[in-house]
């Protein structure tokens, strides 16, 4: 890693400044919410069903509550009354999209293995989880499906039996005439590919802590959430706490990942706890309950047609997706495979696109966004679909793309959206180069000649996705709740430090440094005079949070646009103060010059302040919000290279080297998107090779616990390689575009096209993820029968 | 209950402890010291990591009742008459955390493998560290800053 810049003030933007934020974290000051302690307390136990599907024919709680440290025990009808309307979601992509009722506590029916059926208040975090053990549930077992195909069938069990079927909705998009192309077409392939169910793992467990002024009907909710902007909103839904009474607070939060991008019944639970007993309330989960109680990602089956010329070039896509919900529908689960709706031609120029995307419900925790979010899933399908028309033609990976890379920006693509820019040769250059693909392709066919049962594959993954959500009138159009708009306040106090309030809200991402950037770039200020404030929303009242990489391209927007109305205000006091006339008055960075003398932004905040002086019909003080509405979805987009040994012999995967070659527009902090790029790749690699989450036929999570669930450590992976190539979003003044899920998005296809790669000549080309030894050498052993 | 002393950060203590009561549950929710954390209930993800008598353990998975008469150190004493500890500043200066939740359990592990190994490998590092799980960082900057003060 080089050294970090010296940063010059007023040219921080693209500087490699060290994080703001390390300090407290280092030295164990962080204010996690599980640290949250006061008098009178209580704890939640959570009293789960150990049943994927059964009726629930009686709960008693006085066991319970015989306890001589609870205080309180509930069962679902106990407590019933509490809320005002469902768990929210906010997507439903269709019309007749079929939306359960979802109370914090299940009444009737538990329908997946971990749904709550009944709650405790007690004055120990022992006592909470001893008392729940002391309540007596009575469960009726009714017949469960998990697998989403299977779901759909005749017959199959239903979740929610007021449906008639386990189809939650079928949303669909056609462009160009695509039974034609497909005729026509002198080749087709069609693939089948499975996504493995996630689970996030966010180190840092879910929590939640109350406080309550019962006279005043005030809360305060501290949450391990990304998104306490939206929680506010919706909880206040959920239990009648009027949104102006109600005060939600993300302190420190280890990581998310999309797993705290969501309302929780817990955090619902807690409100409604604190409400009934006026004590304040603290519930963490252990990892184990995690498994069962936060939502889990993937988990669909992805048909994907190809038809092309027999020169390679591809005509049409078709694309049919079978999509796990789980039992309930979350914050935004229906849409979560959507978000991939347009992506599954890729980087490609196509003449038809048709896409359909069937959610079904299952008794399984609820799915819901985890990195990347649909587009993972959609750069999977059409990325190793490209590599199976490339065997079927006998052409070289490297040469069907380049056939068929998007070249002319911006781009209206077939599926319906317009690319912002982009150079998709750029960085496979980059990426082969530094690769040495054809010395990797002679070493690969030199180990084929030799027989060595080592085999060398490569694999390409050649990438574009769309984040930084997003324009409200999409968002509206295409049926989801919210906007997509950010706010940023700056706000210049009168001795020389400046406050800047962001509704985005971040949990590892390193805003505090990146905004400090932005703000001393463009208003002068040295990087340590920038205190950035978020994720409370008495503090920061305008949010719309952190999710779908959209932080810099949409929050970092808004604050370079609210700099520059503050550069705009403080240009009108500067130049009352040197008594010259505005059009005389230029502002560079922090500094008003006028013709003879100049005055600093830090000179005017102060006069603005006591106001003492100021210019006709301009307000005291120097302060100015920015809401942004991008006009555009962010397309980051990149190359990825893979080189994996396979041992034929063990199955063995080893992941030899990876480059990643990412265009992510304009870069503000190197060491932040480095960072960001390392962490997706991690995980991307991981749903290729090691992770996955399995239920057994009868519901239970057989992978219930970190044990069994292989969440990788820094012995499974190599040192990754990054480069980057840099074309600025037109969209916005600074050319950013999002970061945060290239990595998740971009690895996966990667890997198992460099798999593919190694052991398609032993007859493997079916293979899915993820590709551990077992089901890399069952797949061997069925292939040498 | 059982009477139990412990130091911890050089600072002797004495508790009566519950026999099921965890040793981070102590440090946590008895003494303050929240900046050791916990991330998981299998023994897997070594965010709990403190070092006892100078060696790394998971300190869910001691009872505060087995770490009697013994040295407790914690991220909070690691600094030293207000000097961060070298590893504290090469994660700082390698960007070797992002959330940081996995950080005082990643830092503690480090200092046990390099009083136990001065100079290791990259490779040697990564084993090291198998048992500590940071879901941010993609470990390479954490590895580099391990390397970083090995050297």
């Amino acid at each position: 890693m080089s050294a970090p810049t010296e940063v010059e003030v007023g040219r921080a933007i693209g500087a490699r400044v060290e994080r703001k934020e390390d300090q407290k974290l280092l030295q164990g000051q962080a204010e996690w919410v599980d640290n949250m302690h006061v008098p009178g307390m209580v704890y939640l136990g959570i009293v789960r069903s150990p049943y994927a599907h059964a009726r629930i024919t009686k709960v008693d709680v006085t066991p319970a509550l015989a306890h001589a440290d609870v205080v309180g025990a509930w069962s679902g009808a106990d407590i019933a009354d509490e809320w005002q309307g469902s768990l929210p979601c906010a997507w439903l992509p269709t019309e007749d999209t079929n939306a359960p009722e979802h109370k914090p506590v299940a009444v009737d029916k538990a329908r997946y293995a971990g749904d709550a059926v009944a709650v405790i208040a007690a004055t120990s975090r022992g006592a909470a989880e001893d008392a729940a053990e002391l309540v007596e549930v009575e469960y009726e077992p009714l017949p469960v499906v998990v697998d989403p195909e299977a779901a759909l069938a005749d017959g199959a069990p239903l979740v929610h039996e007021e449906f008639g079927t386990n189809r939650c909705y079928t949303w669909t998009l056609e462009e160009g005439e695509i039974d034609r192309l497909f005729a026509e077409a002198d080749v087709t392939v069609s693939e089948r590919y499975r996504q493995n169910r996630l689970i996030p793992n966010a180190i840092e467990p879910r929590a939640v802590f109350v406080t309550a002024i019962p006279a005043n009907g005030e809360f305060t909710l501290w949450s391990t959430t990304q998104v306490p902007h939206i929680a506010r909103v919706t909880l206040s839904g959920v239990t009648g706490i009027p949104e102006a009474k109600l005060r939600v607070i993300a302190p420190d939060v280890g990581g998310g990942f999309g797993s705290k991008l969501n309302v929780y019944a817990e955090e619902a639970l807690a409100l409604a706890v604190a409400r009934m007993l006026g004590r304040p309330v603290k519930w963490t989960e252990t990892r184990s309950e995690g498994y069962l109680s936060t939502i889990h990602g993937r988990d669909q089956v992805q048909e994907i047609e190809l038809a092309a010329t027999s020169e390679g070039k591809i005509l049409a896509v078709r694309t049919k997706l079978t999509a796990s919900m789980g039992a309930y529908l979350q914050l935004v689960t229906p849409g979560i495979p959507l978000l991939g709706a347009w992506l599954y031609a890729g980087c490609y120029d196509v003449q038809g696109y048709s896409f359909e995307c069937t959610g079904v419900f299952t008794n399984t925790v609820p799915t819901d966004a985890y990195r990347g979010a649909g587009r993972p899933e959609a750069t999977y399908a059409i990325e190793r679909a490209v590599d199976a028309l490339a065997r079927k033609l006998g052409m070289d990976p490297v040469e069907i793309r380049r056939l068929n890379f998007i070249r002319e920006f911006p781009a209206a693509i077939k599926a319906g959206l317009t690319i912002d820019s982009g150079d998709y040769d750029a960085s496979l250059d980059v990426a082969l180069e530094q690769a040495g693909y054809e010395s990797v392709r002679a070493e690969q066919r030199a180990r084929r000649t030799a027989g060595d049962p080592k085999r060398l594959g490569i694999g390409l993954s050649t990438y574009v996705e769309m984040c930084g959500l997003a324009p409200s009138n999409i968002l509206g159009a295409i049926r989801y709740s919210g906007g997509g708009w950010e706010a940023a306040t700056i706000r210049c106090l009168p001795t020389g430090t400046v406050q800047v309030l962001t509704g985005s809200t971040p949990h590892g991402q390193g805003h505090e440094t990146s905004w400090s950037q932005i703000v001393s770039d463009r208003l002068g200020y040295e990087i340590d005079e920038v205190e950035v404030l978020h994720g409370d929303t008495a503090v920061v009242p305008l949010g719309m949070d952190t999710y779908g990489s959209r932080s810099l391209a949409v929050g970092g927007v808004a604050l370079y646009y609210a700099a520059d109305r503050i550069a705009e205000k403080g240009k009108k006091i500067a130049a009352h103060l040197m008594e010259v006339d505005e059009a005389q008055v230029d502002h560079v960075r922090g500094t008003f010059h006028g013709p003879e003398t100049s005055i600093t932004l830090k000179e005017v905040a102060f006069a603005a302040w006591t106001a003492h002086n100021l210019p006709d019909g301009v307000q005291p003080g120097l302060e100015e919000t920015y809401v942004y509405d991008p006009p555009n979805f962010s397309w980051p987009a990149g190359a990825h290279v893979a080189i994996v040994e396979v041992d034929t012999e063990t199955g063995a995967v080893e992941l030899l080297r990876y480059i990643a070659v990412d265009d992510v527009g304009t870069i503000v902090n190197p060491i932040i998107v480095e960072g960001q790029i390392h962490g997706g790749l991690a995980q991307g690699v991981a749903q290729a090779l090691y992770e996955e989450a399995i239920y057994d036929e009868d519901g239970n999570l057989l992978t219930g616990n970190m044990v069994s669930y292989l969440v990788p450590s820094a012995a499974e992976f190599p040192r990754w390689e990054l480069h980057h190539t840099e074309t600025p979003s037109p969209t916005n003044p600074m050319g950013v575009k999002g970061v945060g899920e290239t990595g998740a998005i971009a690895s996966p296809p990667a890997v198992m096209n460099a798999i593919v790669d190694a052991l398609a000549e032993d007859g493997i080309t079916d293979l899915d993820m993820p590709a551990t030894p077992e089901r890399v050498w069952r797949a061997l052993e069925e292939a040498r029968r | 209950m059982r009477t139990v002393s412990l130091t911890v950060n050089d600072v002797p203590h004495e508790f009566e402890l519950d026999p099921r009561e965890l040793l981070v549950y102590v440090l946590r929710e008895r003494l303050g010291l929240t900046g050791t954390v916990v991330g998981c209930d299998t023994s897997s993800c070594g965010a709990c990591t403190v070092l006892l008598d100078g060696e790394s353990v998971k300190s869910c998975t001691v009872l505060g009742v087995q770490a009697d008469g013994h040295e407790i150190t914690t991220i909070e004493g690691l600094a030293e008459s207000g000097a961060l500890h070298p590893l504290q500043e090469s994660f700082h200066e390698h960007h070797a955390l992002q959330c940081g939740y996995c950080t005082s359990g990643m830092v503690l592990a480090a200092v046990s493998l390099l009083a136990e190994n001065p100079s290791p490998s990259e490779d040697e590092i990564r084993h090291a560290l198998e048992g500590n799980i940071c879901r941010c960082t993609g470990y390479q900057n954490i590895v580099d800053a391990i390397g970083a003060v090995a050297q």
